[in-house]
C-alpha cells in the first residue's frame, strides 16, 4: 500500500487574490481548485540525490568569489525538514537565491541602485541529511525597495524551494529574519494568515552561531506529511 | 497533524538565477532543465510549449512551469513505483518563461503512457511566478487521446466547458510533434487549478 500525503492546509497559506499585493489581482486564480484523489502522480516525484550538490554549493560566502570575500554580515541558516507528521524529511533538495548585504540581486532584472558584489552570487543548494537537517552559509541580505505601492521596501528575506518525497510535497517560500521593522509593513508578509506569520521568522540561536565567523539562525520546514490512508488506484 | 505546514510566498521576480540558471545564462548548474528526454530515452518524442496569461491577456514572461511525468511505459523513476522507469530520463522538466522571445515555456519530452489502466496519460504541471503567493497544481492531456480522455477520472470529474483549459493540441511540424498548450490564470478560459 502506498501512503498519500495530507492536504494542503490552506489555513495556514495565503490567499492566491490579495489586492495589498497588487500583481495577485491578475495573476491568482479566481476559481476554487478542484479537489482531487493523491495517485500514484501525486505521491511520486523528483528524485534529487546528494549528486546535485557539488563543492560549496551550500555556502555562499564562497561559492561566489572571485578576487576576495563577499562584504556583509555572515550568517549560518539551518534546521530540519519535517513533515506534519513530525518526521524528519531525508533527502529534500533545498534551492536558495537571495539578494546581497546592499539588497540587491544578481539577476539581470534587478534595477535596484545598489552595488552588486563581485564576491557574492546568491543562489546555492543543499540536500537534507538522513535526519532531515540541512545548512547554508551566507551573507545576511539587505531589504530592497519595489514598486507595488508608494516607499516600498521588501523585509530581508531568503527565498527557499524544496521538493520533499512528492509533487504534493513542493513547497517555495520566503524566510525573514527576527526584530525587522519591514515586516509589519510588508504585502507578501502579511498575507499569510495571523496565527501562521511567525512560522516564516527564523529564530537567532547562539547554538547555532559560528564563533568568530556567523551568527546562526534556526529556520524548520514543516512539508504535507504522509497519512496511512491507501491511494485511489 | 501536529505541526503547521510552512506558509507558501511566491516565487518573485528574480528566481531564475537559482532556479533556472542554465536556461538564463547564470554560472550555476541547473538540476533540470526544458531537455527532458536523452539520447537513450524511450518513447515518442514531443514538444510541449505554450504561454502562461494573467487576468488582463497579457503575457507573463517570469513565470516558471515544473513538470512531472511517467516514461512511455506509464512509470515514475521514484521509489513509490515498484516498476522503476526508463533508462535516462527522471520525468522532471522545469522552464522559465523569460528566455524565448514569445515568452514560450517549451519542453522537450516524450509522451507518457497510460501511469494506469484508468487514466489517460497527462503531465503534472505546477505554476510559479510573481504576484502568486502560492504555487498551484494542473495538468496537460493530450487531443489525440479522445477515447482515454472520456473515460480518465480526472478529467471526466472536471465540469464539461472547462475541460478543453487541459487538453494540448498537437501539431505535426518540420521539426517534430509539437503539443501546444497555453495556462490562463484568470477569465473565461480560466485554466483548472486542481487541489493536488
Ligand atoms: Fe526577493
Amino acid at each position: 500500500m502506498t501512503e498519500t500525503y495530507g492536504a494542503r492546509d490552506w489555513s495556514s497559506q495565503p490567499p492566491l487574490i490579495h489586492p495589498d499585493y497588487k500583481s495577485t489581482l491578475l495573476r491568482g486564480p479566481t476559481k476554487k481548485p478542484l479537489p482531487l484523489k493523491q495517485s500514484l502522480s501525486e505521491v511520486t516525484g523528483p528524485v534529487h540525490g546528494a549528486e546535485c550538490v557539488t563543492g560549496h554549493d551550500a555556502d555562499l560566502t564562497r561559492n561566489g568569489r572571485r578576487n576576495g570575500e563577499p562584504l556583509g554580515e555572515r550568517i549560518v541558516v539551518g534546521g530540519r525538514v519535517l513533515g506534519d507528521d513530525g518526521r524528519p524529511v531525508p533527502n529534500a533538495l533545498i534551492e536558495i537565491w537571495q539578494s546581497n548585504a546592499a539588497g540587491r540581486y544578481v539577476h539581470g532584472a534587478d534595477q535596484h541602485d545598489a552595488p552588486l558584489d563581485p564576491n557574492f552570487f546568491g543562489g546555492g543548494r543543499c540536500v537534507t541529511d538522513a535526519d532531515g537537517r540541512y545548512a547554508f552559509r551566507t551573507i545576511k541580505p539587505g531589504a530592497y525597495p519595489w514598486p507595488n505601492h508608494h516607499n516600498g521596501w521588501r523585509p530581508a528575506h531568503i527565498h527557499f524551494s524544496l521538493f520533499g518525497p512528492s509533487f504534493a510535497t513542493r513547497l517555495v517560500t520566503q524566510i525573514y529574519f527576527p526584530g525587522d521593522p519591514l515586516l509589519a509593513l510588508d504585502p507578501i508578509f502579511l498575507g499569510v494568515p495571523a496565527d501562521c506569520r511567525d512560522l516564516l521568522v527564523a529564530k537567532f540561536s547562539i547554538d547555532r552561531t559560528e564563533p568568530a565567523f556567523a551568527l546562526g539562525y534556526d529556520f524548520d520546514f514543516v512539508l504535507r506529511g504522509r497519512h496511512a490512508t491507501p491511494m485511489e488506484s | 497533524m501536529a505541526l503547521r505546514q510552512t506558509p507558501s510566498q511566491t516565487v518573485g521576480p528574480y528566481f531564475a538565477y537559482g532556479l533556472t540558471p542554465r536556461q538564463y545564462g547564470y554560472d550555476l548548474a541547473s538540476i533540470a532543465d526544458g531537455t527532458m528526454a536523452r539520447a537513450d530515452t524511450g518513447g515518442e518524442r514531443i514538444r510541449v510549449e505554450g504561454r502562461v496569461f494573467d487576468g488582463a491577456g497579457a503575457v507573463v514572461g517570469d513565470a516558471m512551469i515544473e513538470l512531472w511525468q511517467a516514461d512511455s511505459l506509464g512509470r515514475y523513476a521514484h521509489p513509490a513505483d515498484p516498476r522503476g522507469s526508463n533508462a535516462g530520463f527522471t520525468g522532471f522538466g522545469r522552464f522559465g518563461t523569460g528566455t524565448d522571445p514569445q515568452q514560450r515555456f517549451v519542453f522537450d519530452t516524450i509522451k507518457p503512457g497510460r501511469v494506469s489502466a484508468g487514466e489517460a496519460p497527462y503531465l503534472n504541471v505546477i505554476v510559479f511566478m510573481r504576484g502568486l503567493l502560492a504555487h498551484v497544481y494542473t495538468r496537460l492531456y493530450f487531443d489525440d487521446e479522445a477515447a482515454a480522455n472520456a473515460a480518465d477520472p480526472v478529467l471526466s470529474g472536471v465540469p464539461a466547458e472547462r475541460r478543453d483549459t487541459l487538453v494540448a493540441r498537437r501539431e505535426t511540424t518540420q521539426t517534430g510533434i509539437v503539443y501546444r498548450f497555453d495556462i490562463r490564470m484568470q477569465g473565461d478560459r480560466e485554466t483548472v487549478f486542481f487541489d493536488v
